[in-house]
């Protein structure tokens, strides 16, 4: 398992050259640049821009000159839209609001999305199964830019529970927690209950039926590891968006973390800043999906590191 | 009833029919006998029809999704127009018919990639294992990483704004997920004894790959299929709402939505029926999904 893991972080490091060559010369090669904006920029300020941050160079030294600066000394370079802020700067403080906030969304996906999951397939086609899917469909259905300004008009505007907007507080956690998690609880709810089916129709679950073990047993110590392998093939890339914010649900509650960059520094032709998120996604999911692999053979005796 | 009980009892020709019965027959059996299944699968059908041939009669009837009528504005529901009107006086249940049309599009064209792609990609992967593998599920990395607003807006410059782009591009993101989940089916699939045996006899590896183990990995394929249509019509409504989608006067379910969602103090009907269209079609498919699931489990027990 350690020869398995190690040779995969081995890889990690061309799949991560290649990711931000390719983002590199994507980002040059959209229309536009950082400089062009709705008020002109004269010539020579353009220029002098330009020089301090290395855009008059030939593309393929400022890849060269940017990959160095990145590997010598972790430096992602100074973002070009927002003046005196560097890359790890931006990151570095926007980062850990987004991480609390998925952390949240996480649990509230799990807890709702395993237990929808897997009280509906214990009895499939049955009331208690087609409520709690119900439910996991109307998840689906209300898409976050909906159910945000739902909540806030429930819980805020008319409960006064909590507020509409804002970080400040360990209570505005709840409502961006909430329209975030839903989401993904509603497809963790799903594909457990796809899995489960799967799982519980096996032989092995009627021979600890025919034991006489109890439905609770045979779900916590049977059926859940074989079931729950479509969820964590699942969970790699989703608690990678989590973990990184979601720029509706920022911009909705007004919460300053890091997901909306994705969005803003392409607009912007940030070229620094889509560079710097994109690395910083791009090891966080890979990392994610190596961690899925190694769960998926530990849940799956069946599996073996290849 | 009295006579079903005597002249057809349930076992006797399905007996004799198990021994012909393919695999797709066997679960077209089963699905008909799926309540919910078949409810789904009609609305599914006529709502494709009233986007579609409905749509047509509509604009034939004088209703069309661009005309305004400024002075009316906003009106509630009423016989004049069924849904009520947007604020600028445009007839909603054509806006609806219209949006609905590019949504069901956007979900199956892509959708349709992600299973194609996704499921040969990662049942290929899967099966072959070793080095193989291993460059296969590096490139899903790099594709997972790629800045996905970027790849849209470059598309936009380099090819137009053309709508059937952004099913490209959806379809381009959307069957990674599909690839890994199927990859991780057929790994723990492959260790079982039928398929060594399938290999024992000397099949060739196609021929293992496409009639042994994708007919055994459909579950997980549709239950992540049925997931699927509703997050490419919200990816849609996401690109859309960058400006870089579906352009006004057209329109999309989830673009509807998100308007309405902005007016649904002063006009609840603005958000209730392209949110109400949106929901019927996922409910019908998650039914008919979850049908589907049921009836190609070769496992469960016959009834």
């Amino acid at each position: 398992m350690f020869r398995f893991i190690a040779r995969r972080l081995l890889e990690m490091i061309p799949v991560l050259f290649i990711i931000s060559a390719a983002t590199f010369f994507m980002v040059h090669a959209a229309p536009g640049g950082p400089f062009s904006r709705e008020k002109k920029v004269s010539p020579e300020i353009l220029k002098q821009l330009n020089a301090f941050y290395g855009l008059d160079k030939p593309l393929l030294q400022q890849y060269g000159n940017y990959i160095w600066k990145a590997v010598r000394h972790g430096d992602l370079g100074p973002s070009t839209k927002y003046a005196n802020w560097s890359v790890n700067e931006l990151i570095g403080a926007s980062f850990p609001v987004s991480l609390e906030l998925g952390c949240w969304a996480l649990l509230v996906a799990l807890i709702l999305g395993l237990g929808a999951g897997i009280v509906a397939s214990l009895r499939p086609n049955t009331a208690s199964d087609y409520i709690p899917m119900s439910l996991a469909m109307a998840g689906i259905c209300l898409p976050t830019f909906v159910l945000g300004p739902l909540l806030i008009g429930l819980f805020a505007l008319g409960l006064h529970w909590y507020n509409a907007l804002g970080w400040d507080f360990a209570s505005d956690r709840v409502l961006p927690a909430l329209t975030l998690g839903i989401f993904y609880a509603a497809y963790i709810a799903r594909l457990t209950r796809g899995g489960m089916l799967e799982i519980l129709n096996q032989d092995f679950i009627r021979t600890a039926r025919a034991k006489g073990a109890s439905p609770w047993r045979i779900v916590t110590k049977h059926a859940l590891k074989g079931g729950l392998l479509p969820v964590v093939s699942f969970l790699g890339p989703a608690v990678a968006g989590l973990l990184t914010g979601s720029f509706v649900v920022e911009t909705i509650f007004q919460v300053p973390g890091l997901g909306k960059f994705f969005v803003t520094s392409a607009f912007n032709r940030d070229y620094t800043m889509v560079m710097g998120t994109v690395i910083f996604y791009a090891t966080l999911i890979i990392s994610l999906n190596l961690v899925v692999d190694v769960v998926q053979v530990w849940l799956n005796p069946k599996l073996r590191f290849e | 009833m009295a006579e079903g009980i005597t002249i057809q009892p349930e076992s006797a020709p399905n007996a004799a029919q198990d021994q012909g019965a393919s695999l797709w027959k066997d679960s077209w059996h089963r699905l008909k006998k799926n309540r919910m299944a078949v409810v789904g699968g009609i609305i599914l059908i006529l709502l494709f029809l009233a986007c579609t041939v409905g749509l047509l009669l509509a604009n034939l009837l004088g209703y069309s999704h661009e005309s305004q009528n400024l002075i009316l504005g906003s009106a509630a529901p009423s016989w004049q127009h069924w849904m009520g009107t947007d604020i600028l006086g445009r007839d909603l249940f054509v806006r609806v018919l219209y949006g609905g049309r590019i949504s069901l599009m956007v979900g199956i064209c892509a959708t349709a990639v992600s299973l194609i792609i996704g499921v040969l990609y990662g049942a290929v992967s899967g099966f072959l294992g070793g080095k193989v593998d291993s460059v296969m599920m590096r490139i899903v990395d790099i594709m997972y990483a790629l800045p996905f607003t970027i790849f849209v807006i470059l598309l936009m410059v380099v090819f137009g704004k053309k709508l059937i782009l952004i099913f490209l591009a959806i379809g381009a993101v959307e069957w990674l997920t599909m690839a890994r989940i199927v990859r991780g089916q057929v790994m723990s699939l492959k260790r079982q004894e039928f398929i060594e045996a399938a290999q024992a006899l000397g099949l060739r590896k196609r021929r293992i790959i496409l009639r042994h183990i994708i007919p055994n990995i459909l579950g997980p394929v549709i239950v992540y299929a049925t997931l699927t249509v509703p997050g490419v019509m919200l990816l849609e409504s996401f690109i859309s709402f960058l400006g870089l989608g579906v352009q006004a006067p057209a329109t999309s379910w989830g673009v509807l939505i998100d308007e309405g969602a902005k007016a649904m103090e002063q006009f609840p009907w603005l958000l209730i029926f392209p949110a109400g269209a949106l929901s019927l079609a996922l409910f019908s498919l998650n039914f008919l999904g979850d049908g589907l699931r049921d009836a190609l489990d070769v496992r469960a027990s016959k009834d």
